[in-house]
């Protein structure tokens, strides 16, 4: 037993973590609503109710895990990278642009949206990174400018060069149809970006595990100086990793055009950007386990509006219980006592064991 | 004269099992100056800890001024009136002289405000006092590491200390630094303080000291008046031993020179010169010993050696090639491995599997990974093999390196620099704080490489370990070399200490090998 | 006259830039008083969302607008000292753990606003009382100056007043002087008896009294209701401003005062089809340059001092502290 908690222990913390949050959900929706059984359900199984909720979890989900494994892989090499927010705004902006200015046909013009998409937003992570790996400058600090730099380029691409005058709100040209991702279930938006999302986040894990690049990306992370000891080039490495981080980031913001919206009708920023910390936190910064992660924020969300829409609850609470999930899985100190004691009980067993051995 | 400081019967165990003092007792007397001398880990710092309230010791009582005292934490000790200079000096950057001087004790203004009137004054008054000449209004950073040091006293003497420990006050100085500290220390003694200071230089001890305590392998050997010990005898007392014991088998002829380090200098950017005119070479088929104190450029030799990084001046050549300039990965491809002293800082990833932990230098290589994409299988293989065959305790090949114990996490580096089939082997400390079983297994792997024909390059401050393994020992001394022993098969403790504590000096020794 | 050139010499413009200068100075200081104390504080943006909701409630049901003050001041504190909770008891990574803090005022205060409301959208039906606006006697009657400078929310003025307040407190007192003293070498502090984590945790609590008063300032005083996200990435421009300020007093106001000029323009003149946008952008551009230069020259100050050649050098310990962000432990 003690060794099964040990080797899960990760798990085990998050899913209390996340248990808490449900349980605190739960007392809010009961403090709040007029009719907190009937609002419990909608928030937990409304999502699950009608394909077209269910359809909106999967659809919200693409982006969120576009930007989760972008952070991750920053995160990975110790990157405190946040600039996914903007790359994915940026690159959507670029793409649309390039896609709007551009005839092609069908395949070769949505590949070549994604490409011009990833080359924004790896050149939106390059910049951070060459700054932290080359002069020490804070990622964190430089990547924050660069989603507001991001905001406001985008904008201005966008309001000034690509604006539908005749939309009659602040919205580009349509896309071309040849630059759609096909919508692939009648009665819902879902459309193909869910497969590249999770193409990526196979991509990601692959990279991350079983390259020699994501080796010294993980291991950079891990201890810097133990890199540098093994003759790996620590610049070179924390560079690639914001440098795809951006990237993926960017291929995610055209991706949402293409699929979802076919025209650039964001006027402040979506947010993926911070979904995608939550997601890679939740996730443990590993690509597989953030789909799942992406899949359950995603399913709170529409919960959530749901619970706005049905019932007499803010979807905010989403919010809150993100936060407080987030809070638990961060602290070291949670449920770190109950580890240590069993840690040092299985220590004695298996000193015992040998002791018993030896003799 | 009566003793402002008495300590009896200390003993010291660590949580992790390791004594570091036992029995310890000595007297200080009042107004005078008072050195501990010892090598490293005979546990100078450990009792300087249990005076200054830092650490608490299973048995023994500290007397101050005649009365029992148990500091719960180094405040009550300042409080009582010892003051410690650490080596790492304790002063914020940004902030002045008079800043430091006065942090935690800051002179106020109607209850409010700070006085820095009152601070740059007061500051002034005590730098007057005590004839040290201190800028009040300068920030630290921009100030000389001797001039920092001098605030770090006064910070101690503001606090009304009248018992001052320093931790090896020389060792971050220039010559002409520690020159003024010296006079400093002379009048502080006339003001009545009393000074204990812990130092390896032995020559400085006799300059300054009026009474030594030799620590050995965490007991006291003696105290005695500086007057009656020569520097011969106080090396003696501190390295012990006559005999020459546990040396391994002698090795065949050596063959060519592999590595070779001609007229290397090192200035580090505090301007102290760390490395004076360094000239070894080391051959197939043998182990080069360098013995010396901690911290008197072994760490920054090593860095150099394996392009962490660059000396000042100098060349360094293996097998006829020039690798200064080179990265780390261009230097282990010319088959040179590298054990480092601090397992923990650059020998491992903690939280990454023994895996990851074996592959660091190699998994670029076409057995490890093609076209960028890693075999994990293979490299399970290849590294359960060499749990077996270093013999390493683990659950398995990918647990966390972390939760291994220190012997077996310092076999895992050991396993990797060896089964690199290396030529030249620089390994520093290979033995720190392992255990005796792990201890010589990697004594017996390091002499089987000799064996095959491998030149070891041997760090460490164990001179038991560079008697038993090495076919030639230098010394180094504060950043140069003081002698070369060609002769190793009598040599004992004995032979080595008086070059390793500055005491005795072989002019232009060098390592070279005159055929 | 150009018409964008008449309206930037025009004395409302003047008056604009301080009016939309003073939600960004309070944060901002917010900011550089926990930087200086070795944390990074990424939180001002819910701390003001939190004390912005509590001053307007508090306001509306007990009429009074000293209680307002005070449940928006105590709402700040509370946060800035929650997250020092996180970060130095529970040991949460302080930037992860900010970031769930923002999450937290989003939710809590649109959650909340419905529980004493029924509305759950964005504005507050309430009718919140403001700070009042002061005409400064003698000033007012100078003509340029007194149409610029009098007549402002009182909130701007104290703003105005924290600056030299903020050299004072910070290079002027004991706390001041152990907060520095903690953010340069908590070691050293510690050594002489400072309680590192006590001063941290009081830097956080001083970040969020900051934060609160340009949060009150934001639906007291800039407008009088509340709205969901109503301070719209403040918290996070203030680290520029911080940044930009080198943490030092006047610096940020200048930096405030680049931030609020800009925004002011774009106000101005995005009925005249310039793009505003480019010039929202130029603050965010000034911080880059900024961070990098001061980088570069960091580290030109070591290589100097040092005299060593750095081939391979050390991308060395960024101004944040960094946790594992990999495994969750710092």
């Amino acid at each position: 037993m003690e060794k099964f908690i040990l080797k899960y222990f990760t798990l085990i913390r998050t899913l209390t973590a996340i248990l808490v949050g449900i349980i605190i959900s739960v007392v809010l929706i009961y403090l709040i609503s007029e009719m907190p059984a009937y609002s419990i359900k909608q928030f937990f199984i409304g999502p699950l109710l009608s394909k077209g909720r269910f359809a909106n979890v999967i659809e919200n989900a693409s982006p969120m895990i576009f930007c989760g494994v972008a952070i991750a892989i920053a995160f990975q090499a110790k990157q405190f990278n946040i600039g996914a927010e903007g790359a994915f705004f940026l690159s959507a902006a670029v793409g649309t642009a390039f896609a709007i200015s551009t005839n092609m046909p069908t395949v070769l013009h949505i590949i070549m949206v994604l490409v011009v998409a990833g080359a924004t937003g790896a050149i939106w992570g390059f910049i951070p990174g060459f700054m932290k790996a080359r002069w020490g400058a804070s990622e964190l600090v430089a990547s924050l400018m660069m989603n507001y730099i991001a905001y406001f380029g985008g904008l201005y691409l966008i309001n000034y060069h690509f604006r539908d005058k005749d939309a009659g709100y602040l919205v580009s040209y349509k896309l071309a149809e040849t630059a759609w991702l096909p919508q692939f279930m009648p009665g819902t938006r879902l459309h193909l970006g869910i497969f590249l999302a999770l193409i990526f986040a196979f991509l990601g894990y692959y990279f991350l595990y079983h390259t020699t690049s994501g080796y010294e990306i993980r291991t950079t992370g891990h201890n810097q100086k133990f890199a540098k000891f093994g003759g790996m080039n620590v610049i070179k490495v924390i560079i690639l990793a914001q440098v795809l981080s951006g990237m993926i980031a960017g291929i995610g913001g055209a991706t949402e055009i293409m699929g979802l919206h076919r025209r650039f009708n964001w006027q402040s920023l979506p947010g993926y950007g911070w979904d995608g910390v939550i997601v890679a936190i939740i996730g443990r910064n590993h690509p597989i386990f953030i789909i799942f992660a992406a899949l359950f924020l995603s399913y709170l969300r529409v919960g959530g509006q749901i619970l706005n829409l049905m019932a007499d609850v803010p979807s905010e609470l989403v919010l809150v219980i993100q936060s407080i999930i987030i809070i638990l899985i961060t602290a070291e100190a949670f449920l770190s006592t109950w580890k240590n004691k069993i840690t040092i009980k299985e220590a004695e067993r298996v000193e015992v064991g040998n002791e018993s051995v030896a003799q | 004269m009566e003793n402002i400081l008495q300590v009896k019967n200390i003993t010291m165990v660590y949580p992790t099992g390791v004594i570091a003092n036992k029995d310890v007792s000595m007297d200080v007397k009042r107004n005078s100056i008072h050195a501990i001398v010892g090598e490293n880990g005979a546990g100078k710092s450990t009792l300087m800890n249990v005076i200054f309230g830092k650490i608490h010791p299973q048995d023994g009582d500290v007397f101050y001024k005649g009365e029992k005292v148990n500091f719960r934490n180094p405040n009550y000790a300042i409080k009582a009136g010892i003051g410690m200079v650490h080596q790492h000096l304790m002063l914020a950057p940004d902030l002045t002289v008079a800043e430091n001087m006065i942090l935690g004790i800051e002179p106020k203004k109607g209850k409010i405000f700070l006085d820095t009137v009152n601070a740059l004054e007061t500051t002034d008054a005590v730098s007057k006092k005590y004839g040290m000449d201190v800028p009040v209004n300068k920030k630290i950073k921009d100030l000389p590491i001797g001039v920092r040091q001098r605030v770090e006293i006064l910070k101690a003497l503001f606090r009304n200390a009248e018992l001052l420990i320093l931790d090896e006050p020389t060792s971050v100085l220039t010559p002409q630094e520690t020159e003024v500290l010296f006079e400093t220390l002379f009048k502080l003694k006339e003001n009545g303080k009393t000074i204990l200071f812990i130092s390896h230089k032995l020559s400085e001890v006799k300059k300054l000291a009026d009474s030594v305590t030799v620590m050995r392998d965490t007991r006291v050997i003696t105290t005695k008046d500086a007057a009656e010990l020569t520097e011969e005898a106080i090396a003696h007392l501190m390295v012990g031993r006559d005999i020459n014991s546990g040396r391994i088998a002698e090795p065949e002829n050596p063959g060519k020179v592999r590595l070779s380090v001609n007229n290397l200098s090192y200035i580090d950017y505090e301007n102290v010169q760390i490395l004076k005119d360094i000239n070894f070479d080391v051959r197939a088929g043998e182990i080069l010993g360098i013995a010396g104190v901690e911290g008197n450029g072994q760490s920054e030799l090593v860095n150099i050696l394996t392009g962490l990084m660059r000396p000042t001046d100098g060349a360094v050549s293996v097998d006829g090639k020039n690798i200064i300039g080179m990265t780390p990965r261009q230097i282990r491809e010319l088959r040179i491995s590298h054990i480092p002293e601090d397992r923990m800082e650059n020998g491992v990833a903690d939280i990454a599997s023994l895996e990851e932990n074996f592959i660091v230098d190699r998994y670029y290589k076409s057995e490890f990974s093609k076209k960028g994409r890693l075999n994990w299988k293979y490299i399970k293989d290849y590294s359960v093999d060499l749990i077996k065959r270093f013999n390493i305790l683990t659950q398995s090949s990918k647990t966390p390196t972390g939760a291994l114990s220190g012997g077996n996490i310092q076999k895992v580096v050991v396993a990797r620099e060896l089964s690199s089939d290396p030529e030249l082997i620089i390994a520093a400390q290979p033995t720190r704080g392992v255990d005796i079983g792990s201890e010589e297994l990697i004594h017996d792997l390091l002499k089987k490489a000799r064996d095959e024909g491998k030149a070891i390059f041997l760090i460490s401050a164990d001179l038991d370990e560079i008697i038993k393994l090495s076919t030639r020992i230098i010394v180094i001394y504060d950043g140069h070399i003081t002698k070369h022993f060609t002769d190793c098969r009598d040599i004992r403790g004995m032979d080595l200490g008086p070059y390793m504590l500055g005491v005795k000096k072989e002019e232009g020794a060098s390592g070279k090998i005159h055929s | 006259m150009n018409p964008l050139l008449s309206s930037i010499f025009s004395t409302g413009f003047a008056f604009a830039i301080l009016r939309v200068m003073t939600p960004l100075l309070f944060p901002a200081l917010g900011v550089a008083v926990s930087d200086l104390a070795g944390s990074v504080n990424i939180a001002l943006e819910g701390i003001m969302l939190m004390a912005a909701f509590f001053g307007v409630i508090v306001s509306a049901f007990t009429g009074s607008l000293f209680l307002a003050l005070i449940a928006g001041l105590a709402a700040g504190i509370l946060m800035g000292a929650l997250l020092g909770y996180f970060h130095l008891k529970m040991k949460a990574d302080i930037i992860l753990g900010a970031i769930a803090l923002n999450m937290f005022a989003a939710g809590m205060t649109i959650f909340l606003l419905f529980l004493f409301t029924g509305d759950k959208g964005s504005t507050s039906s309430l009718q919140s009382l403001v700070f009042p606006s002061i005409e400064i006697p003698l000033l007012k009657s100078i003509p340029i100056l007194g149409e610029i400078f009098s007549g402002h929310n009182i909130l701007t003025y104290v703003a105005l007043l924290f600056v030299p307040l903020f050299y004072v407190l910070m290079f002027k007192t004991p706390l001041g002087l152990r907060i520095r003293a903690v953010g340069q070498n908590p070691d050293a502090a510690e050594s002489v008896g400072i309680n590192v984590d006590k001063i941290k945790l009081y830097a956080l609590m001083l970040s969020g009294l900051f934060g609160a008063l340009g949060g009150l300032y934001l639906s007291m005083g800039y407008v009088s209701w509340f709205s969901r996200d109503m301070t719209a990435g403040r918290g996070f421009i203030a680290i520029a401003a911080a940044t930009l300020g080198g943490n030092m007093p006047i610096g940020i106001l200048l930096a405030s005062l680049l931030f609020g000029f800009v925004n002011s323009i774009a106000i101005y003149i995005a009925s005249l089809n310039v793009p505003s946008e480019l010039i929202q952008m130029i603050p965010y551009l000034v911080t880059i340059i900024a961070l990098a230069i001061f980088a570069i020259r960091a580290q030109r100050v070591k290589i100097k001092v040092g005299g060593e050649i750095h081939e391979h050098f050390d991308t060395g310990d960024a101004a944040i502290p960094v946790a594992d962000p990999g495994k969750g432990d710092s």
